[in-house]
């Protein structure tokens, strides 16, 4: 069984996450990178099945700069067996199609069994690259689950929403795209860290991946504008005087909040 | 030489990071408070194999470098944790790695660094003899393949959380030997068969910090010849050379909690609004905390370098104890900085200062007083005449 998770590399959750005021792009430089946390969950399971079911690779893939092989390696610390990098200058900003063309080539070139995602990243929480993927290589999806059962031949998991959950099944080769339901990822240890040093590292440019992708060819989303969002303003204070009650109805009325 | 963390150790930094936010402000005052041991943060070093990372790989370690703990340990004090719980478990067993048997480090370091096995008591300090290790009376009587110790031993921690007890004790009087560091000797205790019995009975400690430590009364106690470490009256050799790790590890806690002390204060000084500004804009708020800042970086490198001499297999006695000498001070120094920036909030529980400084007090005295390292920088580097 070769299961390859899509590993992206973001700015943390947990501090400041900026845009260039000029290209729209993240300021990748300005905050600290770790893999996404959603898909840190599918890893979570792709490593754990691998620990359970001997003969199982994970191998971690991602589409990024060279300065993101730290944050990948990480994918290993935890026990990924290997990760293969795409990296190409020509890839700069590219937008969402391009980005499913591109892993969708890579996957091709790596093989696989199954495929795992998050169902969005933290950053550009675009949410349809599993879908993508699974147009340009042909393959079921079943996207949004929040546990995977997987057996030699057939994947399926729940999709839970507000008001129902959908059992999902499909056989393989398929792409599964995991939610923040999904079971928490484990730390990287010690070992893990000092281990992820000897496996193997892949970085592969475009034109390795023996694909014919029009990276030139016009660009499918384009950034308008981009404005800096205003700073918060401050609220009404209300003096009340014995008459809280009044002025909070009258309040809730003017804002037609009830 | 190089001091820029590794790729491996940046690494190492993150892991330790996430670890610790499953550990915040709430999980240590709860635990201080109740004075508890924080069961579930050692746990959770134990899992990652942490607390065995120093321990080769031979025996089922992790083969770290003293650098590799030194950046765990000062995560830790980073992000708000008290490392003092289970810092032990890392370094006490270098006396079994360095001095110990064949047998006894095929006996014991697989299962400490499986953490099946731990060892986090160390005895050596007494009532009477502070310091002046020469002096202590602990005595161990060879009675055929026993020895048989009676004494007092005082500040042995986690005596709770540990199963087995390292100890010294002398097997040769004061008295009666020529070189008075000569006659003591390393015995390894299993701890809770000897409180069980009675043999070792520990009286708790109430401190002004939720550690524990207490005083033990040694009474007939018995422990098999093969439990005696290194050669016997060759012991305090044995526990001296594992001073000089043990220095550059807890030099790394201070750095880490000086620099929790600055985070901490920084970003209040910059929300914290008094007549209408942040009071961050003072420099009599600015100053204090620039200083600290530049003083811990400063015992920082010195931690560095006295790493560095250590993992080439040096001794660096200078190098250790004057990296202790000034992370002991540059925490202090950024603990009354970050108290003062926090007014009256610092002695808040909510706030955490006033749980950390209490913290920030003991390493100036602990584990070894800053005046006898300068009283062994002053005559052992300098070569002034010994003061006492």
């Amino acid at each position: 069984m070769k299961i390859v998770v899509l590993v992206k590399d973001v700015p943390d959750t947990y501090g400041e996450r900026t845009l260039n005021l000029e290209t729209g792009l993240a300021e990748r430089d300005k905050s600290d990178r770790v893999i996404d946390e959603i898909v840190e969950r599918g890893l979570e399971f792709a490593i754990s099945f691998a620990e359970q079911n001997e003969g199982t690779e994970v191998i971690a893939l991602s589409m990024a700069t060279e300065q993101s092989s730290a944050t990948i390696r990480k994918a290993l610390a935890m026990g990924a067996d290997r990760a293969v990098l795409v990296v190409d200058e020509a890839l700069h900003g590219a937008d969402i199609t391009l980005t499913a063309q591109v892993l969708a080539a890579a996957l091709s070139h790596i093989g696989f069994d199954l495929i795992v995602a998050g169902d969005q990243s933290t950053d550009g929480v675009g949410g349809v690259i599993p879908a993508a993927i699974a147009e340009l290589l042909d393959i079921p999806q079943l996207t949004r689950l929040a546990s995977i059962e997987l057996s030699p031949d057939r994947v399926s998991g729940p999709r839970t929403s507000e008001r129902v959950t959908l059992t999902l099944t499909a056989p393989l080769p398929a792409i599964v795209s995991v939610t923040e339901r999904f079971a928490e990822p484990r730390f990287a240890n010690f070992k893990g860290i000092m281990a992820a040093k000897k496996k193997p590292f892949e970085v592969l440019s475009l034109s390795e991946l023996n694909a014919t992708i029009d990276v030139m060819s016009a660009p499918r989303s384009i950034m308008t504008n981009i404005v800096a969002k205003p700073p918060r303003q401050a609220g009404v204070k209300v003096v009340a005087d014995g008459d809280t009650a009044q002025h909070l109805v009258e309040f809730l009325k003017k804002n037609q909040l009830v | 030489m190089s001091y820029s963390l590794t790729e491996e150790q940046l690494a190492i930094q993150e892991a330790i990071n996430d670890l610790s936010r499953g550990f915040g402000d709430d999980y240590w005052r709860t635990v201080d408070r109740a004075r508890e041991y924080p069961d579930a943060f050692v746990a959770a070093l134990t899992d990652g194999g942490w607390l065995s990372m120093l321990i080769p790989e031979e025996y089922g370690g992790g083969g770290a470098s003293i650098q590799d703990a030194s950046v765990v340990l000062e995560a830790l004090e980073r992000n708000g944790c008290s490392s003092g719980a289970a810092h032990a478990q890392m370094y006490t067993m270098g006396v079994i790695l360095r001095h110990g048997s064949d047998e006894q480090k095929q006996r014991y370091l697989p299962a400490i660094a499986e953490g099946s096995l731990r060892l986090q008591s160390f005895a050596v300090t007494e009532p009477d003899a502070g310091t002046d290790t020469t002096r202590i009376r602990t005595f161990a009587v060879r009675e055929g393949d026993e020895y048989v110790i009676n004494g007092n031993k005082i500040w042995t921690s986690r005596v709770q959380h540990s199963d087995l007890l390292i100890l010294l004790a002398r097997t040769s009087r004061y008295e009666d030997v020529e070189k008075k560091t000569d006659g003591m000797s390393v015995f390894i205790v299993d701890l809770p068969a000897a409180l069980q019995s009675g043999q070792i009975v520990a009286k708790k400690i109430d401190t002004m910090v939720n550690h524990e430590t207490n005083e033990l009364a040694i009474v007939n106690l018995r422990v098999p010849e093969e439990n005696l470490i290194g050669d016997e009256g060759k012991g305090f050799r044995c526990i001296m050379s594992g001073m000089n790790s043990e220095r550059i590890l807890v030099t790394s806690e201070y750095i880490g909690a000086g620099l929790w002390f600055i985070d901490r204060a920084c970003a209040y000084a910059q929300q914290r609004e008094v007549f209408g500004r942040p009071i961050g804009l003072n420099q009599g708020i600015q100053f204090p905390l620039a200083q600290a800042y530049a003083e811990l970086q400063a015992a920082s490198l010195m931690r560095w370098r006295a790493a560095e001499l250590f993992e080439e297999g040096g001794n660096p006695q200078f190098e250790v104890n004057a990296a202790k000498l000034l992370g002991s001070q540059a925490l202090w120094a950024a603990a009354n900085a970050a108290f003062d920036t926090h007014g009256g909030f610092a002695v808040a529980e909510e706030y955490a200062i006033e749980r950390r400084f209490r913290e920030a007090r003991l390493p100036s005295i602990a584990p070894i007083s800053n005046n006898i390292v300068l009283a062994g920088i002053a005559h052992g580097t300098l070569g002034l005449p010994k003061s006492y």
